[in-house]
């Protein structure tokens, strides 16, 4: 499980490493001793520990400055965390490195109504920049399920989604600048708050490196008009295959819901215990289709969606009468990982994107691995962009029970791959899906992801064994590339 | 032309170490740095490869006429919303390569927003894939988006995946009599509001404002707005877009990106304002553009000017020490002899 480690060596003094970084951080900065190491060895992918050497909580850019140039003297890794919440274990520490918290960095620097911006730090929760531009009748637009707990600088990292993104954009479509510290202790400014800057847009490179390039040090993010109202329909289906084609409909209609999610049976049923959000139970798939705008264009967008969900087969449709109604259709889509977390003892959640068209199929496929593999697996999908995330469920306790999840992760992501998709659409690749990389692409991409890593970081200090697997990993995993179209249905007797 | 003769293009001059200059359509020749090398024309190599209106996507060879794709939209009822400058004759490569968005670009965001894959030959002649067709993939770095506007100078594009988006139902513009500077506020203020407002445009002591969307959303705004309805607004947002509208027509033209509340950066011969404020243009020499811009939080670009003010001044703000480093970097990673359009970007590489 920990293979990806040994990827790079690396030798590390810990005492001349801590008496280096004693010179820059007082004691409160500086955490050694194992007890406190512990609540740092994991991220949100609890299935994937290491301790590190050694965890680092700077409170200002210039402390940050001095660990990475330190780091990069002595040779020794790090891993840069913000609240801890990805999916993906990358954060999950070096073994022979420094985690960089940046948990002190939570100040709101400015929030300017007029240009409609807010400059934050690294460790601000990203609800709280929503709740700093209320007063103005702003807010900030990705919301991840986690956004009560995540951090703007791990949503920069990870190039965060949520439930609204297929109208309001990922992060990459949010952040307007970021600061940046290299390992090699210079400071960076990438963007800014005007509309563009001059060279290269190393903006939208940084978003979604996953803490591979450098240190966000402070983020200006656009915060956009809260629209006047918000609504959802939520229609049943008695089959996924029509669910989907109602997806489809609604987009060919003209329709860019501000939201469209989906839920499956297992899902639904796991969750409407639990909070009561009134889901038909009988449906093999809901949708969850939300308009936001003026009253006016709200009501000419319900009621078009209306009439594309009835002739697209829906056997029940209701429309949120008011706020509150609303947020309760929504509650069940949002607490559907705490749901699912409470009928198992463990889930294991994936994050696969496959073309829409392609949902049935997929669904089927994963019904199929469910018996092959032993374990039941509930779905929730971000059905207007196509993200899935199957929540596969197990018990870590029973010997070879996190084995079989794992496999049947790798199968769901290597098929939405060959479905014409990616092995991830918004948890990132971390140490979790590392082998699959070598499924989604080639040596040559692989070469150049492997070329701009080191353009920033030559001696692949930062995160090293994450996001980009090195070539002898690929080699090892020995798994065939599957490129985009060019292979139908090789695995197809698999499943 | 096919895939396989740009291979060999670049192949030959990656073994011979001769610069390419790569060519779409040449209708943005005047853009950017020097051109030098030996002409790659990739104009041949076009074609719509895939388009599936519910899927919200497009892929195209770099070759294929803008025109061409946006008619193929046009029939399904949907856009390109970057709405690119076609000028005369554009293609969907350079399009990319110049990263130039059009009036819509404040409403619904830059070429780089809607990149979701690339097909790039890099300098060493390797056929490389990025991105893909689906709206959300974060394997890998987001190698697609960075190469708009990066000028040709990582590689050839030699297809391209853009996000579209339906056609807005209903669109109406409006005109108001005010100064540079009240325009520049009002579109602030209005900007924090849920409005439509879809493209700005002020001009000569008039402000117009396109109001896309729902009928229902732009009526509305439009009785909150005011102004006056124009009745031919789509040749109005075609000038501007095409830039043959009267502000544009200057030999020299510079472009401001700014902070879009930014003051009067103190230049004469301000000629437009586009993008709700943070688009401002100028005409005519102005030694002091780099530096106002600059204090402003923004950058200048000597967007239009005889080729030897733009030797002399480079085209684009100059980057600091540490960030020039960092670009060579990139650039040598995917180009490693430095044979693709060097100059265009920076004389530096």
């Amino acid at each position: 499980m920990m293979s990806a480690m040994n990827d790079t060596p690396f030798s590390v003094d810990k005492d001349a490493l801590l008496r280096r970084l004693r010179l820059y951080l007082p004691p409160r900065c500086l955490l050694a001793d194992e007890e406190d190491l512990r609540p740092y060895e994991c991220d949100g992918l609890t299935a994937f520990r290491e301790l590190p050497l050694v965890v680092c909580l700077p409170e200002n850019e210039g402390q940050v400055i001095d660990i990475l140039r330190t780091c990069h003297q002595l040779g020794v890794p790090v891993v840069a965390r913000g609240a801890g919440t990805g999916l993906s274990g990358g954060a999950m520490p070096h073994a022979h490195g420094v985690v960089l918290s940046l948990a002190r960095f939570n100040r709101i620097l400015r929030v300017d109504p007029l240009a409609r911006l807010a400059v934050v730090q690294p460790g601000v929760r990203n609800l709280a920049v929503s709740e700093a531009a209320a007063p103005h009748g702003l807010y900030y637009a990705p919301d991840p399920s986690s956004q009560i707990a995540c951090t703007l600088g791990g949503n920069v990292a990870e190039n965060s989604g949520g439930v609204h993104c297929l109208k309001y954009g990922l992060t990459v479509h949010n952040v307007l600048r970021i600061r940046v510290v290299s390992i090699e202790g210079e400071v960076f400014e990438m963007g800014s708050e005007g509309p563009d800057s001059p060279g290269y847009d190393m903006l939208a490179l940084f978003i979604g490196s996953e803490g591979m390039l450098g240190v966000v040090t402070e983020v200006t993010v656009k915060l956009v008009p809260k629209p006047e109202l918000a609504q959802v329909v939520m229609a049943s289906f008695a089959d996924v295959a029509k669910a989907g084609d109602a997806v489809a409909a609604i987009i060919a209609a003209g329709i860019i819901p501000a939201g469209l999610e989906m839920m499956d049976k297992p899902a639904t049923a796991a969750v409407e215990p639990f909070v009561k959000a009134g889901y038909d139970l009988d449906a093999e798939a809901i949708l969850l289709c939300e308009s936001d705008g003026t009253p006016e264009e709200v009501a000419e967008e319900i009621a078009r969606v209306t009439n594309v969900l009835k002739e697209a087969g829906a056997s029940n449709i209701s429309v949120s009468q008011s706020e509150a109604e609303r947020l309760r259709f929504w509650a069940g889509r949002k607490a559907a990982f705490p749901a699912v977390g409470r009928i198992t003892p463990d889930y294991y959640c994936m994050d696969g994107t496959i073309p829409r068209k392609r949902l049935a199929e997929m669904l089927s496929a994963i019904a199929d691995m469910e018996r092959k593999y032993g374990l039941r697996c509930a779905n929730v999908f971000h059905a207007g962009d196509g993200n899935l995330h199957p929540l596969i469920m197990y018990d870590a306790s029973e010997p070879g029970n996190w084995e079989r999840a794992e496999a049947f992760g790798a199968e769901i992501l290597e098929l939405s791959v060959a479905l014409g998709g990616s092995i991830t659409g918004e948890h990132g690749v971390g140490i979790e899906k590392i082998n699959q990389m070598c499924v989604q692409y080639a040596t040559p991409e692989l070469d150049a992801f492997r070329g701009i890593k080191h353009a920033f970081d030559e001696q692949g200090l930062l995160n090293p064994g994450k996001a980009v697997p090195s070539l002898h990993r690929c080699a090892e995993y020995g798994r065939m590339h599957v490129h985009r179209g060019q292979l139908k249905f090789p695995e197809l007797e698999r499943f | 032309m096919t895939l396989d003769e740009i291979v060999q293009a670049v192949r030959t001059a990656h073994d011979s170490q001769s610069a390419l200059r790569i060519r779409g359509a040449g209708s943005k020749d005047f853009y950017g740095g020097m051109l030098s090398g030996e002409l790659l024309d990739v104009g041949g190599y076009r074609g719509i490869v895939a388009y599936e209106p519910t899927e919200l996507y497009i892929t195209a060879r770099c070759g294929t006429p803008l025109a061409e794709i946006e008619a193929a939209l046009a029939e399904q009822g949907q856009l390109l919303a970057f709405e690119p400058p076609r000028f005369s004759g554009a293609s969907i490569g350079g399009c990319v390569a110049a990263g130039l968005s059009g009036p819509r670009r404040s409403q619904a965001g830059a070429v780089r927003d809607f990149m979701l894959g690339a097909r790039l030959v890099d300098g060493a002649g390797q056929v490389l894939n990025f991105g893909g067709q689906v709206m959300k993939n974060v394997a890998g770095y987001d190698v697609s988006r960075l190469l708009a506007g990066s000028l040709g100078t990582l590689g050839v594009l030699a297809e391209v995946t853009l996000k579209v988006l339906p056609r807005p139902t209903a669109e109406q513009t409006l005109v108001f009599a005010m100064d540079a500077d009240e325009a520049i506020s009002r579109l602030n203020l209005w900007g924090g509001q849920p409005l439509p407002i879809s493209a700005s445009f002020w001009h000569d002591g008039q402000l117009w404002l396109r109001l896309s969307g729902a009928r229902a959303a732009v009526d509305a705004a439009m009785r909150k707005l005011g102004g006056t309805e124009v009745a031919d607004g789509g040749s109005l947002w075609a000038s501007v877009r095409e830039q043959t509208h009267p502000a544009f027509t200057a030999d020299i033209l510079w472009r401001l990106a700014l902070p879009s509340t930014a003051g009067d950066p103190g230049l004469a011969g301000l000629r437009a304002i586009e993008w709700g404020g943070a688009l401002r243009w100028y005409a005519g020499e102005q030694e002091a553009a780099r530096g106002a811009a600059a204090r402003l939080g923004g950058h200048a670009t000597l967007y239009r000017s005889p080729e030897s003010l733009r030797c002399l001044e480079g085209a684009f703000a100059p980057l600091s020490p540490a960030m020039l480093a960092l670009h060579r970097r990139l650039k040598k990673s995917f180009d490693p002899k430095g044979i693709l359009n060097p100059g265009r970007l920076y004389a530096e590489f």
